[in-house]
């Protein structure tokens, strides 16, 4: 109880507790247990919500924030402890008697029916059993839920013309709009752009004055010590700290997640000096809506240096390295790697120059989840393997067992199914294949995006182990701490344009903070 | 309380085998019922019914010659499936295989007879195929759903049987729908005395091996693995996913016509409105229940068959229509589509 007792200090008591018997907490989660199998996915945690306050669900991947969280909103039941809601006991058997208890929950990808209007998304699933559907007073209570938390998005706009922030906000609308009380918002900021971070930053302020409790999953450290009252931090499956905001630090919390000192760094950054090898001219990209999504980007990346490119997602990056993977023939210009210029639309010419590609999506682009390891790693080079038209396999197993040694990857055995390694594990797999060949070029889109701390550093000792072995490596990152750790020169994509491109150590966070934004720069 | 539906962990290798037996025996169980609805007593009929279809020599090797076409559209649907190609269209595509083989065979004049069955094969398998390639080219160029279109040209081919064989291939001076016989020489040997066990049986079995072989062993079947796990992901690691499917349809189309090939050359001698009893839809069936493994394929079109055969002895001793064949088969595929589905699931009570 110590926790609550420093909570109580600095938690604003917006509401009273009347509503519980006798209770201050919204939500009591008391020694709960959790296994999947043989795998312990949260052993005792004990978790506290109060009133108007909004606290931070803090860990890396695996580490059991969701699975917490997903007991709470009723996907799972808990193998032990208790939940109590308000000081009353319950026990969940689905969402919907979650969503009747007035929890609301925001998942990282959202469950709206794009071809509906907001209006409409925000009413399904709670219009009882009546017949007709009253949309005049849903407009009128959704209207009033807009004015009061500050959540403008036009009611008959249909969702799939909004922005990732404006489907956030519908997804939020949806909760409130079912009398939520309890908001658990999954890694919210994600998706956003640091401008719709803002405005959800604020939002959530407003919500937690007018006596909504938020749980916030994150592992960014700064949005925790941005919004936070309190913060929670899991590890392996158990609470490892909790901590009131005003008395701990970014470092501190570090530290806590991942158990050990975390170096504050920037790698040793080179000036170019190789040749260029990769080299992108007035390259002009459409995406699948038929749109403009890449706008006559020219780049020139030398042997041995990486250009970090940064930019605000769904600024034609995306489409980007798409077109350089091979995977979307862009509508002009044309991208050359050392010097031979690669046809359009053809993954295997670009696997033919030796470029090493590491997809933005994993899961669905980069990996044969069903497939077993050793499967994976030939995707690209199975001919390689070809006698006679057959694969030799025992070269095959033989090739995979090296890598999996080599890249450290933890898998039952080269024959065990993708899907059932970790997500640090999976990266590891693509990073295997695409960076074991000494490839001449890396493009590299979101290499670490939702891996843990310990995986995002050995992604970035391989990246940067290419790079000293002299390939061009495009960088293609949300993550500014990445760019800025990684990158010998840093651009900025925005709205399918370079803004502005610098070396690292000539540039600030600040500029290109106004490049994201689209303010051109006044030196370049 | 509810039930609802948990996934679980990977089961071990022998619960994969299992599951098909425990499936059949299940069905078996299920079709108590109607048997019992028709009249029937439960162990006489199943005792005839198996009987009927192994317990002879004669009858045995009746349930080979079943099992052959069915063990071809099995082959068909199965190494479709397994690309991702939806290929619901074996009946026609065995249609077409029966066609070509009886034209061949009709006006193959007087070739010796390794030559002619060899003919008449290659034929029936490349207008299998070349059928089977109409809704492959459709999907991959113009993105066109191919279970619609494999299915719908099923009834298309029918047509164009019925066309021919009431004008080019009808017998001279016949009324009926019936072609001229197809030559000696171009039928299929019977290979056991006192049974109709012909070249089809083996060439079903050699099929079953070939299609294994191709599955596992070489870099065609890797791709057309990574083409249905993930089309995207192996486009990204350089497959060309249209030339996979393409060519996957060809091999499907060709297995299903080969099964039309062995109903005009090893059974009725002519081509007829009537040669297949839907044994381009049950191959479906086939290759479910057989877990789209060529082996596994192999098996269960045996018991199909076993089924079908048993079924024409259960009538004539129990007097319980032969159509329970039918029921039991559709029953089978429910019931391999409810354990298939615990394998990856299992049924978990819920307490409120």
């Amino acid at each position: 109880m110590q926790a609550a007792e420093l909570c109580e200090k600095i938690t604003p008591r917006t509401g009273s507790s009347s509503d519980g018997p006798n209770s201050p907490f919204v939500v009591e989660m008391r020694s709960i247990r959790k296994t999947f199998l043989d795998v312990t996915a949260s052993s005792d945690v004990n978790f506290t919500l109060r009133e108007g306050e909004i606290c931070a669900l803090l860990g890396e991947n695996g580490a059991g924030k969701t699975t917490l969280m997903n007991i709470l909103f009723g996907y799972y039941t808990a193998d032990g402890g208790e939940i109590r809601i308000r000081g009353e006991k319950v026990s969940f058997s689905s969402p919907g008697d979650a969503i009747a208890r007035g929890i609301g929950m925001v998942h990282q990808h959202f469950t709206l029916v794009p071809s509906q209007t907001v209006l409409e998304n925000v009413v399904v699933g709670s219009t009882g059993r009546r017949f007709f559907l009253d949309l005049a007073s849903a407009r009128k209570k959704l209207l009033a839920l807009q004015e009061r938390f500050g959540l403008s998005v036009d009611p008959d706009a249909p969702v799939w013309t909004l922005p990732i922030g404006g489907q956030q906000k519908v997804e939020i609308l949806k909760s409130l709009y079912r009398n939520a009380r309890i908001l658990i918002l999954d890694e919210p900021t994600a998706v956003l752009a640091p401008l719709e971070t803002k405005g959800l930053f604020s939002t959530l302020k407003i919500l937690a004055a007018e006596g909504c409790s938020v749980i916030f999953i994150s592992h960014k450290l700064r949005e925790v010590m941005e919004i936070a009252d309190r913060v929670v931090v899991l590890a392996k499956g158990t609470v490892a700290a909790e901590r009131n905001i005003s008395e701990t630090s970014e470092r501190e919390l570090a530290n806590l997640m991942v158990g050990r000192e975390l170096p504050e760094r920037r790698y040793q950054s080179v000036k170019r000096t190789g040749t260029t090898i990769l080299e992108i001219t007035g390259l002009t990209v459409k995406n699948d809506r038929n749109l403009l999504a890449v706008r006559d980007v020219s780049l020139k990346i030398a042997s041995g240096e990486i250009l970090g490119l940064a930019g605000v997602s769904g600024n034609g990056q995306r489409e980007l390295a798409e077109a350089l993977f091979g995977l979307r023939s862009p509508v002009s210009g044309s991208v050359s790697l050392d010097e031979n210029q690669l046809p359009p639309g053809s993954p295997r010419a670009a696997i033919a120059s030796c470029m090493g590609r590491i997809p933005e999506d994993r899961m669905t682009t980069g990996l044969l989840l069903e497939l077993s390891v050793e499967d994976n790693m030939i995707l690209e080079n199975h001919c390689r393997f070809r006698k006679t038209g057959m694969l030799h396999r025992p070269s095959v197993g033989k090739y995979a067992d090296c890598l999996i040694n080599e890249f450290g990857i933890k898998t039952d055995g080269r024959c065990a199914e993708a899907r059932t390694l970790s997500g640090g594990n999976l990266q590891k797999i693509i990073i295997a294949r695409e960076l074991s060949g000494a490839p001449r070029a890396v493009v590299a889109a979101q290499p670490t995006r939702g891996l843990d701390v310990g995986a995002i550093e050995y992604v970035h000792g391989r990246i940067l182990e290419a790079r000293n072995n002299g390939a061009a490596i495009l960088l293609i990152s949300e993550d500014l701490d990445e760019i800025f750790q990684l990158s010998d020169r840093v651009a900025v994509m925005y709205e399918g344009k370079i803004m502005g491109i610098a070396g690292r150590d000539e540039t600030s966070r600040e500029e290109v903070g106004l490049w994201m934004s689209g303010v051109e720069s006044t030196c370049a | 309380m509810r039930l609802t539906l948990a996934k679980r962990a990977p089961l071990p290798g022998w619960i994969q085998v299992l599951v098909p037996v425990g499936a059949i025996l299940v069905t078996l169980a299920l079709s108590a019922i109607p048997i019992l609805a028709a009249g029937g007593d439960i162990r006489l009929s199943y005792a005839s019914l198996f009987r009927g279809a192994l317990g002879t020599r004669y009858n045995f090797l009746e349930t080979c010659v079943k099992a052959a076409p069915l063990t071809f559209t099995g082959l068909a649907a199965a190494f479709a499936f397994r690309a991702k190609f939806w290929n619901i269209g074996g009946e026609g595509q065995l249609l077409a295989g029966a066609i070509a083989a009886a034209w061949t065979g009709i006006h193959i004049g007087s070739l010796p007879p390794a030559a002619a069955i060899s003919l008449v094969c290659i034929a029936g398998f490349l207008a299998g195929g070349a059928w089977a390639a109409i809704p492959a080219i459709l999907k991959t160029k113009y993105k066109v759903d191919d279970v619609v279109t494999s299915l719908l040209l099923n009834y298309v081919m029918w047509h164009i049987m019925g066309y021919l064989l009431f004008g080019p291939l009808q017998m001279p001076g016949s009324s009926w729908p019936r072609s001229p016989a197809i030559a000696e020489a171009a039928r299929f040997p019977v290979l056991l005395v006192r049974s109709r066990f012909h070249l089809g049986i083996v060439l079903a079995a050699a099929a079953v091996l070939i299609v294994w072989f191709i599955n596992s062993k070489t870099v065609f079947g890797y791709r057309a693995k990574a083409v249905g796990v993930n089309p995207r992901a192996a486009a990204f690691g350089g497959i060309n996913v249209n030339s996979v499917i393409l060519k996957t349809a060809l091999i499907s189309g060709g297995l299903a016509g080969m099964a039309g090939v062995g109903e005009a050359a090893a059974i009725h001698f002519h081509l007829l409105m009537d040669i297949s009893p839907g044994f381009g839809y049950s191959g479906i069936a086939v290759a479910m229940l057989g877990r789209l493994h060529p082996l596994g394929t192999a098996l269960s079109a045996f018991f199909f068959s076993v089924i079908l055969v048993g079924a024409q002895s259960m009538s004539r001793i129990t007097g319980v229509p032969t159509y329970i064949a039918e029921v039991i088969q559709g029953m089978s595929l429910l019931v391999m589509l409810v354990a298939l589905l615990l394998t990856e699931y299992r049924i978990k009570a819920v307490r409120n």
